[in-house]
């Protein structure tokens, strides 16, 4: 019942505060700033403009400054989930388009994804008052459709959104180019693992002659290539290493050969999934190669997964190599298990701070956009969330969320479903219950 | 009955209770082989006690003997037991996963593991889950990790009638009869809503509907009633008796009571549907399945005396899961229902207690307070209950099976592993100690067996 009542107190709040650009300031908590000044007890952060202007123990309050009293509470920054269809499906089979699924050859590094993002998803809401305030969306290959169209070896680009459901959620597109290879990859070309590298390294030395000739290209004086110009513009940026590849692969052998190409080519390279990662933990610390791992899964599901083991954070963590938490199950609808992933880690050897970090500024880090989130530090963009308890426990839930500053309303299509079916003694029937 | 498994019992009360387990005759085809292994006397000491029938004791000591629990309670006598110090941590009864598909559908999940689903007909009432398990599973293990120490193994939900279930004790075995539950009942699958009418609809066949769907159950339980009749006529020496027919016999086993109904079912209104069809033919829906909107008929589940299993977060994979919250099992059990937490998952089943802990923090946010103790019942009595096992297991009460978990600290944080589970009083897996664990066949020379990465 407590809990409750302050919830009900925070929506007064959150309505009281609306949209205006007012001074905020959040006083008391412990806050895992996840940046250089580690925890802070009894902090004071003042947001203004959307934007943290100021994180201090027991720092003053500004004049003129709404006050939220978060003493005895846990602050963090806000959570950064990274993988999944949020924003891309509402119901996820046989319930309408999978707008995260390329199929067939006509688009395949330019399938920009940004272009499906729908901001008022009822997924968004679900998952932002559970403390997500960023999300890398992704397209995948999915399975053959009807037609018998499969996706291809490169999925397209993935891109950043805010979770505030507002028309400014799209933050950043082409932040990465997805790539199945192993034989997740080897599905989509010819089906044998040798495949997806081949078509991997084909793209990329079309990239490149594209780079170095286009004007040639363009007068028609340069052989054809196989990929359109979209998509060799599409691949400029991997080339260049402003755009990682995101590589969802398990054997560590594959994990090998995807060293040597990002070696030969100059790439950035973020490994999905990684089963065998720990295998080959100190090459991928050497190579500065960061692994998402979804560490609750570890049974042999393909015999690319073979020695997946429970182990894998604490191993790779050790070695060096930066680790980001996925959920295991279902990474769109359940993105906010990312906080089970990540206490289940803890359970297994690695530190709390490395498991918060790997929620918040791991991400943020690896996708190239530290600079403005994933941590709580003067200058960057106020995704911030206010928890009663641990954050990593499964007990626990947001008090009061927080993105660019704004205080999001901290109900969803399932808490109204619960609000109404919790009137058991109402006469009226359900419908009329609101 | 709280009371009484405080006090040390008498050994000739329980010898009852241990041959209405070992219910079955081993000279009869497919029924149980399993043999616990073996066992000393253990005395766990100073733990925090969650008993399973609602109670929690702190500081209490828990006496296990003959594979059997001896004794719950403070300062009990070692004996000669070997004496785990377990304060600081927590002791519950084995977990009971009331719905995996271990073995059926193993990992690695190839094609030709498959063996779940007899995708072929609506009806497949006449096949037997067990005939498809793969003891070699190594998701056996990894549910033995989490505290798993019984569970049903369930035919899937393609057809509306998809087969008998059996239930396991989770001892990896050489076969299927090696891990059987002995005196377990038999389950029947019963499927509702999409998964039946889209795997048949999209072949022209029937169902393609829900409707289609309700008319298929009906049609086969009125062909059982008769097979049921024609059998007991001839019993009574009143005609020949109808030649045997596997899909009749299971079918006729419901309807005279003797195997249970589990049944796949997640929307409301559907499940309302299915209550009314078991008033219909006279039989009991024992658990529905998924039951994603069991909070929206919490009322009515209660009054039929059915459980609902269900996930405590999975939702929006499909039509039919688009109403699922995280309070359901909150609100079942607030209705006085049986409430269950199922994994339907290989990957869930480890963590059947985390997963119960979501329930939990989702209804204190409305200010719903379920204690530790009530919260264990959810994934130990309640499933026991289900599956027709609770006079065995499912509680920490004396001259039951000793199926108990070691956890390191409350089995609803996130933190916590267990540490050791015991299963007859056997200690089937340690935390510490990798020489005690079982390594399928199938995981030898590979991580799993050689105790992870560290």
């Amino acid at each position: 019942m407590r809990h409750s009542k302050t919830l009900i107190g925070l929506l007064a709040f959150t309505m009281a505060a609306g949209a205006s650009a007012q001074t905020t300031a959040i006083t008391g908590a412990t806050a895992h700033t996840m940046g250089p000044q580690g925890t802070i007890e009894n902090a004071t952060i003042v947001i203004e403009d959307g934007r943290f202007v100021s994180v201090s123990a027991g720092g003053a309050v500004p004049a003129g400054a709404t006050t939220v009293d978060a003493s005895g509470k846990i602050v963090t920054p806000g959570l950064f989930t990274p993988v999944g269809s949020l924003g891309l499906v509402e119901v996820g089979f046989s319930a309408g388009p999978l707008d995260a699924l390329q199929r067939g050859d006509q688009f395949t590094a330019s399938f920009d994804i940004a272009d499906a993002y729908n901001p008022r998803s009822t997924l968004i809401a679900v998952s932002r008052i559970e403390g997500i305030t960023r999300a890398i969306i992704t397209p995948s290959a999915g399975f053959p459709d009807e037609m018998g169209n499969v996706g291809h070896v490169l999925h397209g680009l993935a891109a950043m959104v805010n979770l505030g459901g507002g028309d400014d959620s799209l933050e950043q597109r082409a932040i990465a180019m997805m790539v199945s290879l192993g034989q997740g990859g080897s599905g989509l070309a010819g089906g044998s693992r040798v495949g997806p590298v081949l078509v991997l390294r084909n793209a990329l030395d079309e990239a490149r002659d594209y780079r170095d000739h286009r004007s040639e290209f363009e007068r028609g004086a340069r052989r054809e290539y196989q990929h359109s110009a979209a998509d060799l513009d599409a691949l400029q940026g991997v080339l260049n290493g402003d755009v990682p590849l995101y590589v969802d692969v398990d054997r560590a052998s594959d994990i090998d050969v995807l060293i040597q190409l990002v070696d030969e080519y100059g790439l950035r390279a973020i490994i999905g999934s990684g089963a065998e990662a720990w295998m080959v933990a100190d090459k991928l610390a050497a190579a500065n190669i960061p692994v998402v791992l979804a560490p609750q899964d570890i049974l042999p599901g393909n015999f690319d997964r073979l020695n997946a083991s429970r182990d894998s954070a604490v191993v790779l963590a050790a070695a060096g190599v930066k680790i980001i938490f996925a959920d295991g199950q279902s990474q769109t609808h359940n993105a906010r298990n990312i906080t089970q992933s990540a206490g289940n880690a803890v359970a297994n050897g690695l530190s709390r701070d490395s498991a918060l970090r790997a929620i918040t500024l791991a991400p943020a880090e690896v996708f190239g956009v530290a600079d403005r989130v994933g941590s709580i530090e003067v200058g960057k963009e106020a995704d911030v969330v206010i928890w009663p308890a641990d954050p990593l426990e499964l007990t626990s839930y947001p008090e009061q969320v927080y993105i660019k500053g704004n205080a999001v309303e901290m109900t969803s299509r399932q808490t109204l479903l619960r609000d109404r079916y919790l009137q058991i003694d109402s006469d009226k029937p359900p419908a009329y219950r609101k | 009955m709280n009371k009484s498994i405080v006090a040390i019992a008498t050994l000739a009360l329980f010898v009852t209770a241990c041959e209405q387990g070992a219910g079955d005759d081993e000279a009869k085809p497919y029924s149980s082989r399993y043999q616990p292994m073996a066992s000393g006397a253990t005395l766990l000491t100073g733990a925090i006690v969650l008993t399973g029938t609602g109670e929690r004791l702190d500081g209490a000591d828990v006496l296990i003997k003959d594979g059997k629990i001896q004794a719950v309670g403070e300062n009990l006598d070692a004996g000669d037991a070997t004496v785990i110090d377990a304060s600081g941590r927590w002791v519950t009864p084995g977990v009971i996963d009331v719905h995996s598909h271990l073995g059926v559908y193993a990992s690695p999940g190839t094609e030709s593991h498959s063996d779940g689903n007899e995708m072929t007909s609506p009806n497949t009432a006449e096949v037997w889950a067990e005939h498809s398990v793969w003891p070699h599973d190594p998701g056996f293990v990894t549910a033995l990790a989490g505290g798993v120490t019984s569970m049903q193994i369930l035919p899937g939900s393609a057809n509306l009638f998809g087969g008998r279930s059996v239930t396991l004790k989770n001892v990896p075995g050489r076969n299927v009869q090696d891990m059987k539950f002995p005196g377990a009942p038999y389950g029947l699958k019963m499927a509702c809503g999409e998964n039946p009418k889209r795997v048949y609809g999209s072949r022209g066949q029937a169902p393609s509907t829900r409707m289609g769907n309700v008319a298929g159950y009906r049609t086969a339980w009125i062909k059982a009633a008769d097979y049921k009749k024609k059998m007991e006529a001839a019993e009574g020496g009143k005609g020949e008796p109808p030649m045997r027919d596997l899909q009749l016999e299971t079918l006729a086993g419901v309807l005279s009571g003797e195997i249970l109904i589990h049944n796949h079912c997640y929307r409301g209104d559907e499940m309302s549907v299915m209550l009314d069809i078991a008033k219909e033919f006279g039989y009991k829906i024992t658990a529905f399945h998924h039951a994603v909107e069991a909070y929206k008929i919490a009322d009515l589940l209660e009054e039929s005396g059915t459980c609902a299993a269900m996930w405590a977060d999975w939702w929006g994979f499909k039509m039919e899961a688009y109403d699922g919250i995280r309070e359901n099992a909150a609100l079942v059990d607030l209705a006085g229902a049986c409430a269950i937490i199922h994994s339907d998952s290989q990957v869930g089943i480890q963590r059947l207690n985390q997963e119960t802990a979501k329930v939990i923090g989702a209804a204190a946010r409305v200010g719903i307070d379920i204690q530790p103790e009530h919260a264990i019942k959810w994934i130990t009595s309640n499933p026991a209950k289900a599956l027709g096992i609770d006079a065995d297991t499912g509680t920490l009460e004396a001259g039951k099976m000793a199926d108990v978990v070691v956890w390191s600290g409350s089995p609803f944080s996130v933190y916590t592993r267990a540490d050791q589970v015991f299963v007859d009083g056997a200690l089937a897996w340690d935390r510490f100690d990798d020489s005690v664990n079982p390594v399928t066949d199938f995981s030898l020379g590979t991580a799993a067996a050689t105790g992870g990465a560290q």
